[in-house]
């Protein structure tokens, strides 16, 4: 018999104590505050910038303006982008020099020590957010890697301010995560963080030191 | 299934007539606090009974992995209250375990079972008992004193019972209640623990005798004798020690520090 | 047996937890993190009754995890592997490893980074690569510290919080070339973080934990602060995750309970940093992530803890630590004391089962039961209770129903087993209660003033002159 084999076996000889299917979603449907949009916008800023992460009110026009000023403060000599993306596109097409945008075009492999050791900040764009914890919700793809929004120091996430859920469970619900979910899904809340010499807490522990949150509202939603 | 300890408690009316389950402790080293106890009780025109037979909730054997052995003292306890009055008990520590841990106790044996669940619903703290069934409502006499409260770990957390000390004391105007560091925390006790593990015991209760002392009140007060013996004996030890003749931190059961307040017998 | 020769567990426990006690620094060092923690959990639980609804569901998912373990285990193997996940099983900790090792000898790795994960230290997973010539790096900042020292974790959730920062300072200067002393907090970070991330990018393969194992979709679930979890799963080529087997949850949807309870307890925090979930492999035109991902599922004592109702619940933990946060004896022995690798009151229940009641059954007794444990446990583990089964268990007569765990009855001594019984033939007769009393009371001036253990730091206990029944007799004559 395999390991596999006995141990379900164990398993399957111990006593029966049925339960019930837990309640999951009538419990966060009684506990769900009845917010609008600038409410649960409010909240994720609130939670976010508790996290030490930057949060910026912008609009479709004017993120890539908003960005290149925050690039400029920070001496970003370079910004690492997805492929085949709109709001890489919209970069590209200004043709900058500073900061030099650098497309995630190839596998890690080919270019892991420039990734770690060379690139100052990157751009993604967020799949949607969470009031309830100020959690940015990430699922990254061929076109935004995973790496992405862990290896460079600076993480600017492009967040549309319509997609922002209440809580976790409303998220995974309203988009079906259930179904499938991708390779890799992520919440996001801050900046990387350790608190394990003496609890003192520092940033930059591993990931990004610094996660900027461009908060991109539509037209007639903004807070 | 076990009890719930935190769904709020339904309390009866005053009755005429409560038993008295004194605890061992109290019968043999500090029987002063049952007195006082009874007073309390008969103050509010109830008649206290205390049934001879008993002797020992079972806790100690309970709690040190000798259950035969608490099953057959605690069993001798079942029998002792057949009238359907309230049993009252002068520590959070031995209430919580008739209330609690003799449902589990006799859980193998249906009749021992039933009567177990039905004592156990009839259970209470003594200060649950004089702020929620005989509704304790009398003025302090004593002179102006400050004072600590250490609340036994299953007085706060099997019976809620911090609360109710804490209310009896807020009731006497002259007592200013000092609020000590980690007021929540453990003495040390843990019955056989202080024993079995005396290293770690000791240096629970030094913390706990440090933070009583902090505070600067002139004595501490607690709902249950293991504890009190228990942090009382180390501040003794430390006044030995140090060659202090007066005690830095005297302290007595609550039902004497309630009887000699409110009684209009000052000490 | 060669029993004889192995050390008294008792003993050998007293004597740590003794110097532990005795180190005034170490104990100033836990006692600021246990207030630190405390406090930090305090401020994510404002509502009383959202935090009683929110452990009801918690305990409840926990529950109905269990009751389907068989099941969830299977269906899990079962989305994973469609997912491209390969799952293994391992009865102990000698099986993990092997596993492990095979899939690095196929791989030719040379170099392993790991994420925090406490399994991988209950299976001694370091020790047993660094014996077959491959190097098992912590990237875990606490773990990384930890393992410079040569030491193990002292806490779960927070493994060097034994450790000062002019400790780790000076480590740092001992161990890492090219180290300058500080004893700034953000600048020791970035001498590890400068270090660890080298060895992200050199690693062959990276290990982590699994903090909840979803059966529905096939997704393992990490959480974390500090990113180095996300590093090990993603750029390494293969990953390896480890997990007990209890680990696993039905549905997508019973994760955002336990991991809101998980933060809220573990660290005080609404949410950490991350919570990584992952599905498969990486995907083809996917550039970056592990070609390769295993799941090695273990037991190691967890079917014998499966077996009975009762010592069941031990399986809802979800690793939070606050039970030893809350600890009075954690707080005074810290984690090391305790000789096991998970301390604290949730070790004291489960070391049992991975170990044996004999080498552990003294951590079943370093409880004062203040249910203070009980009180915080996030899945409402009944764990004062399950320290009096494994009291009872430890000293039962073996061969009797009381005995039923691997190293039952270990505990058991003549002597203690005469005295509860002489104490229960006392107490439950009258006659032979008020006889002693009596005589006790009558004597008290001979009471002894060596009462052994309690005398070291108390005055001795005397009996009253007169018993509370010889009084009230008088008074109603």
């Amino acid at each position: 018999m395999s390991a596999r084999e006995r141990i379900l076996e164990r398993l399957r000889a111990a006593p029966s104590l049925p339960e019930v299917l837990p309640d999951v979603a009538g419990w966060f449907a009684a506990h769900r505050r009845n917010e609008d949009l600038a409410q649960r916008v409010a909240r994720l800023r609130s939670g976010l910038e508790g996290y030490h992460a930057e949060v910026h009110d912008t609009t479709d026009a004017d993120w890539p303006d908003l960005l290149l000023r925050i690039a400029a403060t920070k001496h970003l000599r370079n910004l690492l982008i997805g492929t085949d993306t709109l709001h890489g596109a919209t970069l590209e097409a200004r043709a900058l020099d500073t900061p030099q945008l650098v497309p995630y075009d190839r596998s890690i492999e080919s270019w892991r020590d420039r990734l770690f050791d060379a690139i100052d900040a990157s751009l993604t764009l967020a799949r949607s957010a969470i009031a309830d914890t100020g959690s940015l919700i990430l699922w990254p793809d061929a076109r935004e890697p995973r790496l992405m929004s862990l290896v460079p120091p600076v993480h600017f996430v492009l967040l549309d301010a319509a997609t922002i859920h209440a809580d976790f469970h409303s998220a995974m619900v309203a988009e079906n995560w259930q179904a499938g979910l991708p390779t890799n899904a992520l919440l996001i809340s801050g900046p990387s963080k350790t608190a394990d010499i003496q609890q003192t807490l520092a940033y930059g522990a591993h990931g990004p030191r610094e996660l900027i949150v461009l908060l991109r509202h539509g037209p007639g939603d903004m807070a | 299934m076990e009890t719930s300890c935190h769904s709020p408690r339904q309390y009866p009316p005053k009755p005429g007539n409560a038993y008295l389950f004194a605890t061992c402790l109290v019968d043999q080293f500090a029987p002063e606090a049952g007195l006082d106890t009874v007073r309390l009780l008969e103050r509010e025109g109830i008649v206290v009974h205390f049934p001879p037979d008993q002797t020992c909730c079972g806790q100690p054997a309970y709690t040190s992995g000798y259950p035969d052995e608490a099953r057959a003292v605690a069993r001798r306890q079942l029998d002792l209250f057949p009238e359907p009055w309230p049993v009252v008990v002068p520590s959070g520590s031995c209430a919580a375990m008739m209330r609690h841990h003799y449902p589990k106790l006799f859980a193998d044996d249906a009749a021992l079972l039933a009567k177990a669940r039905e004592l156990s619903q009839r259970v209470f703290e003594l200060t649950e008992f004089l702020v929620h069934v005989a509704g304790f409502k009398h003025s302090d006499s004593g002179q102006p004193c400050t004072i600590a409260l250490h609340t036994s770990c299953h007085a706060r957390r099997e019976m809620g019972s911090h609360e109710t000390s804490a209310t009896l004391l807020a009731g006497l105007a002259k007592v200013r209640v000092e609020q000590q560091a980690r007021s929540e925390e453990c003495c040390g006790f843990g019955g056989t623990f202080s024993i079995r593990e005396p290293d770690i015991s000791a240096a629970i209760v030094s913390d706990k005798v440090d933070s009583l002392c902090a505070t600067g009140a002139e004595r501490v007060v607690s709902a249950d004798c293991g504890c009190l013996f228990n942090i009382l004996g180390r501040a003794a030890k430390l006044d030995q020690i140090a060659g202090r003749k007066t005690p830095t931190l005297p302290g007595e059961h609550i039902a004497s520090f309630l009887w000699r307040r409110t009684s209009g017998k000052q000490a | 047996m060669s029993q004889m020769a192995m050390p008294d567990p008792a003993s050998a426990f007293r004597q740590r937890s003794r110097s532990a006690v005795d180190d005034s620094a170490q104990r100033q060092n836990f006692r600021s993190a246990m207030d630190y923690l405390q406090a930090k959990r305090r401020t994510q639980f404002p509502d009383e009754q959202e935090l009683v609804g929110l452990r009801d569901l918690g305990e409840a998912i926990r529950r109905y995890s269990l009751a389907n373990l068989p099941r969830l285990l299977e269906q899990l193997e079962q989305n994973l592997t469609a997912n491209g996940i390969r799952v293994h099983w391992a009865e102990n900790a000698e099986e993990a490893n092997a596993i492990a090792l095979a899939i690095a000898r196929r791989v030719e790795a040379r170099r392993i980074v790991k994420g925090k994960s406490m399994v991988s230290e209950e299976i001694g997973f370091n020790h047993a690569m660094q014996a077959a010539g491959i190097e098992a790096l912590e990237s875990d900042m606490g773990e990384y510290i930890v393992q410079l020292a040569g030491e193990t974790p002292s806490h779960i959730i927070m493994p060097a919080i034994h450790k000062t920062k002019q400790a780790i300072a000076a480590l740092f200067v001992e161990k890492i070339p090219g180290v300058e002393y500080t004893e700034d907090v953000d600048a020791l970070i970035q001498i590890g973080r400068r270090v660890l991330r080298r060895k992200f990018a050199e690693a062959d393969i990276g290990l982590s934990g699994v903090n909840f194992a979803v059966a529905e979709t096939g997704t393992l679930c990490l959480v974390e602060n500090e990113g180095n979890g996300r590093m090990c799963t993603t750029v390494p080529r293969v990953h390896i995750a480890v997990t007990g087997i209890e680990k696993v949850v039905e549905k997508l949807e019973h994760v955002p309970p336990l991991f809101s309870l998980l933060t809220r307890s573990a660290t005080g925090q609404a949410v950490t940093t991350y919570l990584n979930l992952i599905s498969h492999p990486r995907q083809p035109g996917e550039k970056d992530g592990p070609e390769e991902v295993h799941l090695i599922l273990i037991d190691n004592g967890r079917s014998q803890a499966y077996a009975d109702a009762q010592l069941r619940t031990t399986l809802q933990c979800i690793r939070c630590g606050a039970c030893m946060n809350h600890c009075p004896v954690y707080a005074r022995i810290g984690g090391h004391a305790y000789g096991t690798t998970y301390p604290g009151p949730i070790g004291a229940i489960v070391s049992p089962h991975m170990l044996g009641l004999a080498a552990t059954y003294p951590l079943a007794f370093a409880s004062t039961l203040c249910h203070a444990c009980v009180e915080v446990c996030p899945v409402r583990i009944p764990i004062t209770d399950l320290l009096i089964r494994l009291r009872n268990e430890a000293q039962a007569q073996p061969g009797t129903v009381n005995a039923s765990l691997r190293g039952s009855g270990a505990a058991r001594t003549a002597l203690v087993s005469a005295i509860w019984n002489a104490w229960a033939l006392i107490y439950s007769r009258l006659g032979l209660y008020c006889l002693t009393s009596w005589f006790m009371s009558r004597g008290r001036a001979l009471s002894p003033i060596e009462q052994g253990a309690w005398t070291r730091s108390r005055t001795p206990l005397t009996p009253a002159p007169r018993r509370l029944r010889d009084l009230l007799k008088d008074r109603r004559p």
